[in-house]
């Protein structure tokens, strides 16, 4: 939860396809049109006090609301994230229907989660496609690499917001129209907070942290490390020239997690990248 | 933030335009979300809405684990999860919820 970056300004969230032929194509993705609605609660006005109603006629003088007022009590034990749990149920409903493998990247800024998409596309070139779609607060820099290396990218800068929600997933995919089998990954935000907690209806979660960050990072950033299925740590050539202790890094990230995958490679020099292609041929 | 506009939206969503008096919410203390910064962006996010001037009750709900190995349940202060006999086959009970439990709403006359 983030108080500075003001994260979740919808109005400030755009979409930019950088595939002309994706643009053609139109809109095919996930449309969803329950539009948060799915459960039909209908709550009648008529006052007919369905169940999860009850009356308090207790005078209640809420703050803020100048005067003692009767009210009525609706009960909801309804999750907070329900609407965007619903929508990413829909997205991965969507792309598992079209044998589509969707891999949700997170880490900081500065990873390599970009240099590895880069890495990753070429090596699998001619084989599978790859789309991307890559979330920024701004510019369209990613996805124009992206698109360099040879695949397709969708770019969506979420202006304040610091996450991919299923919502800003749903209307790139939409927009991105990928391929029946293709290979989905989802580049999130550079933040190691916020993005743990927004499903976006991929099938597997990825962190990647690099060892110039430090080997302490999954306790210090416990949420994401736990939603991981697999840790990449990224930037091995640089080992002797730090103090990252590789022991310390997976001991830490099991003891939040230990049935979790990790993978170290260097993207740069292409150190143990098999290991990463054998996990991605796998899903 | 966004959480918080998702409580907001939630509400306005099933309340049919009644004003709200006050919103209840449950949060696990392992749910990776912050009751204070809640609080901060209530009022921001309420403005202009049903929600406006209503109040803010959030139950924080402490973790809870069950050891797999030794079947006893503890305390968990954080996602670091093991059990006090050494097991770390363990998994949470309670403490992640990010629930909306309950609205009041303004009760207007019987018709």
């Amino acid at each position: 939860m983030c108080l500075t970056c003001g994260c979740g300004d919808e109005e400030n969230i755009r979409v930019t396809t950088l595939d002309p032929r994706a643009a053609e194509d139109g809109p095919s993705g996930p449309a969803d049109h329950g539009h948060g609605h799915a459960h039909g609660h209908g709550h009648g006005h008529g006052h007919d006090h369905p169940d999860g109603h009850t009356h308090d006629h207790d005078a209640v003088g809420p703050d803020g609301l100048g005067e003692a007022a009767h009210t009525e009590t609706l009960v909801l034990s309804e999750r907070i994230l329900a609407k965007n749990d619903r929508l990413a149920e829909h997205n991965r409903n969507w792309l598992r229907e079209r044998n589509i493998p969707a891999v949700n990247l997170m880490s900081s800024p500065g990873s390599g989660k970009t240099s590895l998409l880069e890495r990753t596309i070429a090596e699998l070139t001619g084989t599978r496609e790859v789309c991307v779609i890559e979330g920024d607060q701004e510019t369209l820099f990613d996805a124009e690499r992206i698109r360099t290396a040879g695949a397709r990218a969708v770019q969506v800068n979420t202006g304040a917001g610091c996450h991919l929600d299923a919502p800003m997933v749903r209307d790139a995919i939409g927009a991105l129209a990928p391929s029946e089998g293709s290979l989905l990954f989802i580049e999130n935000v550079g933040n190691l907070v916020c993005p743990a907690l927004f499903d976006v209806g991929e099938q597997v979660k990825v962190v990647v942290i690099s060892v110039t960050e430090g080997d302490d990072k999954p306790l210090k950033y416990p949420h994401m490390f736990t939603a991981a299925d697999l840790v990449v740590v990224n930037k091995t050539d640089l080992l002797p020239y730090v103090d990252f202790d590789i022991a310390k890094l997976h001991q830490q990230a099991r003891s939040l997690k230990p049935d979790v995958e990790i993978i170290a490679l260097s993207v740069r020099h292409g150190d143990n990248l098999d290991a990463w292609y054998a996990w991605l041929h796998a899903l | 933030m966004a959480i918080t506009q998702s409580v907001v939206d939630m509400v306005v969503d099933r309340t049919a335009g009644r004003r709200v008096a006050s919103v209840q919410l449950q949060v696990g203390k392992l749910a990776g979300v912050v009751a204070d910064a809640m609080r901060f962006c209530f009022e921001l996010a309420t403005s202009g809405t049903v929600l406006e001037g209503a109040r803010l009750e959030i139950e924080e709900t402490p973790g809870r684990a069950a050891c797999r190995a030794c079947r006893d349940e503890f305390d968990v202060a954080d996602l670091v999860l093991l059990c006090p006999c050494g097991s770390a086959d363990v998994r949470i009970v309670a403490g992640r919820e990010l629930l909306v439990t309950s609205v009041q709403m303004v009760e207007e006359p019987c018709a």
